[in-house]
């Protein structure tokens, strides 16, 4: 197609939408919704596996040991530990590092009070294994199998923050998938009415032009323009409204939910609109081009 | 240029359109197609066009079988072929000029050409200054006139007109015939379907007469074909 035929054919194609304009007003509305749906879920859902993520460079096991039993075999369950799946590393804390821990955390500037207990190490069974793992999902496997090996006493578990967020993280998905899936048909049929309607409008029209020895592509290319600008324009519309949302629904909840701040960790909106923004315009885009191409096919016989 | 060899046209309804037409116009002839209504003159016009497929038999357009044409070069066969209607079915939503120009921006002519030729071609038909006029502000027979102007903006070689002065009076007809006689001395083939009996009459041209879709009678200065 020549450029001028291109100019003339974009023109056409907002023409439609001007003349169309209710039902174009609809399919934007419509393709709006779809849109902020999906960038709210994607943004919860990103931000939620940005936490898991966060949540899982913690995930660890505590392992300690059975009262008097030797260095020789601690070693020797570190090796154990060590070469199970998903351990990515294990550090070895005495009784005696323990203790000056316990010491520094809850004595502070009164260390003289714990000097009553210099030569007897309360914490003297409580040398420990603290075991790193790759996956939260792995906690309890591995935890299970730790504590079957003979002389570990008792294992202690972090997974409760990163299992919960993994799980919410999945459900969130699900349902966000299922709920955009739903509505971006929702948005291709309503596109699709949309553009038969300015087939009907225009019918004359494309009748004389088929006369006249107009392409196929000259005939179709107004309403392909029509589908791709309402589909742009709906994705559009919510990405402004979603960039000021965010932030400050981030920082309600941030001033809002304080005692979780070591759980809510936040992705920054750049961060977020890098992938949402061009992902966006490409479903937009996408949907409002074959929303319109399958239309045509099917009511624009040329 | 012309050929229809054994065309037979049935609707899906049982109904004998036409049936077994033969039929050959030279380039540059000028062509009456006359009989009565329902004898199957609009069927041979949307054959010609493509707008109707044959049930059997063959049509060529400038040595161009239409029914093995592929959809794609159907464009390029019509544009060979300027049509005019009774009801001129101009675009009521632009003016006179822009109509003209639509025939050229379809088939995508540079937009340079396009600005001198419509007017020219408005010259030509005697509308050059009501080229800023929508087609409810003009008669009947302007109205045809710039439907003649824009079926001869892209130069076709075929001029096909299904009734064109079935909505106008007698004046004005004799306008219309005027017109299309001047583009068949420039080269161009016309073919013209008409009830009119006194224009076919005075124009003195070739006449074919088709009655319950079989030519009955094909002259080549004919007179009106029929008794109405």
């Amino acid at each position: 197609m020549k450029i001028s035929s291109l100019g003339y054919c974009i023109k056409q194609g907002f023409k439609n939408i001007y003349r169309n304009r209710l039902f174009s007003l609809a399919s934007v509305a419509t393709m709006s919704a779809c849109i902020f749906l999906f960038g709210i879920f994607y943004s919860v859902v990103t931000n939620v596996s940005y936490m898991v993520e966060e949540a899982e460079k913690n995930t660890c096991l505590t392992v300690f040991f059975d009262v008097g039993v030797t260095d020789a075999r601690i070693e020797s369950i570190g090796k154990t530990i060590q070469q199970m799946d998903n351990v990515i590393l294990i550090e070895f804390t005495s009784a005696e590092e323990a203790w000056e821990k316990y010491k520094v955390k809850y004595f502070g500037d009164r260390m003289d009070l714990a000097e009553g207990f210099e030569d007897d190490n309360p914490l003297a069974d409580s040398a420990s294994y603290t075991v790193y793992l790759d996956s939260a999902d792995a906690l309890s496997t591995v935890a299970s199998s730790v504590e079957n090996i003979d002389g570990v006493r008792t294992v202690r578990r972090s997974e409760i923050t990163a299992n919960s967020l993994s799980d919410v993280s999945g459900l969130v998905s699900m349902v966000s998938i299922t709920m955009i899936v739903v509505l971006f048909l929702v948005a291709l049929f309503l596109i699709g009415n949309t553009v038969s309607v300015g087939i009907s409008i225009r019918k004359e029209e494309i009748a004389i032009m088929k006369l006249l020895g107009a392409r196929n592509a000259f005939v179709r290319a107004p309403f392909i323009v029509e589908g791709i600008v309402i589909g742009f324009v709906g994705a559009m519309l919510p990405m402004i409204v979603i960039y000021y949302l965010y932030e400050n629904v981030v920082y309600y909840i941030i001033s809002r939910f304080t005692f979780l701040s070591n759980i809510l960790a936040f992705l920054p909106i750049k961060t977020i609109f890098s992938t949402l923004l061009p992902v966006a315009a490409i479903l937009g885009v996408g949907i409002g081009f074959l929303g319109s191409y399958m239309t045509l096919r099917k009511h624009l016989k040329v | 240029m012309l050929i229809l060899e054994n065309v037979c046209k049935t609707y899906s309804t049982g109904f004998p359109a036409l049936n077994n037409i033969s039929l050959r116009v030279e380039k540059g002839e000028f062509v009456f197609i006359v009989g009565q209504s329902g004898a199957g003159k609009s069927t041979l016009i949307k054959l010609l066009l493509k707008e109707l497929e044959p049930t059997s038999g063959h049509i060529f357009i400038n040595g161009k079988n239409l029914g093995r044409a592929k959809r794609r070069e159907l464009p390029i066969i019509r544009r060979d072929m300027g049509v005019v209607f009774q009801d001129f079915r101009l675009l009521e939503d632009r003016n006179i000029y822009d109509n003209i120009a639509f025939a050229q921006k379809v088939v995508e002519a540079p937009a340079r050409r396009i600005r001198s030729e419509v007017l020219s071609m408005l010259s030509m038909v005697g509308l050059l200054e009501k080229y800023k006029y929508f087609p409810s502000q003009l008669s009947g027979g302007e109205q045809q006139r710039a439907a003649i102007a824009r079926a001869l903006i892209n130069k076709p070689e075929i001029l096909l007109a299904d009734e064109p002065t079935g909505n106008l009076d007698n004046a004005n007809s004799w306008e219309i015939m005027k017109l299309l006689d001047e583009a068949n001395k420039r080269g161009t083939t016309v073919v013209v379907v008409t009830h009119n009996m006194d224009l076919v009459r005075a124009m003195k041209k070739r006449v074919i007469t088709i009655d319950h879709g079989e030519i009955v009678s094909d002259e080549k200065w004919g007179d009106y074909g029929y008794e109405d």
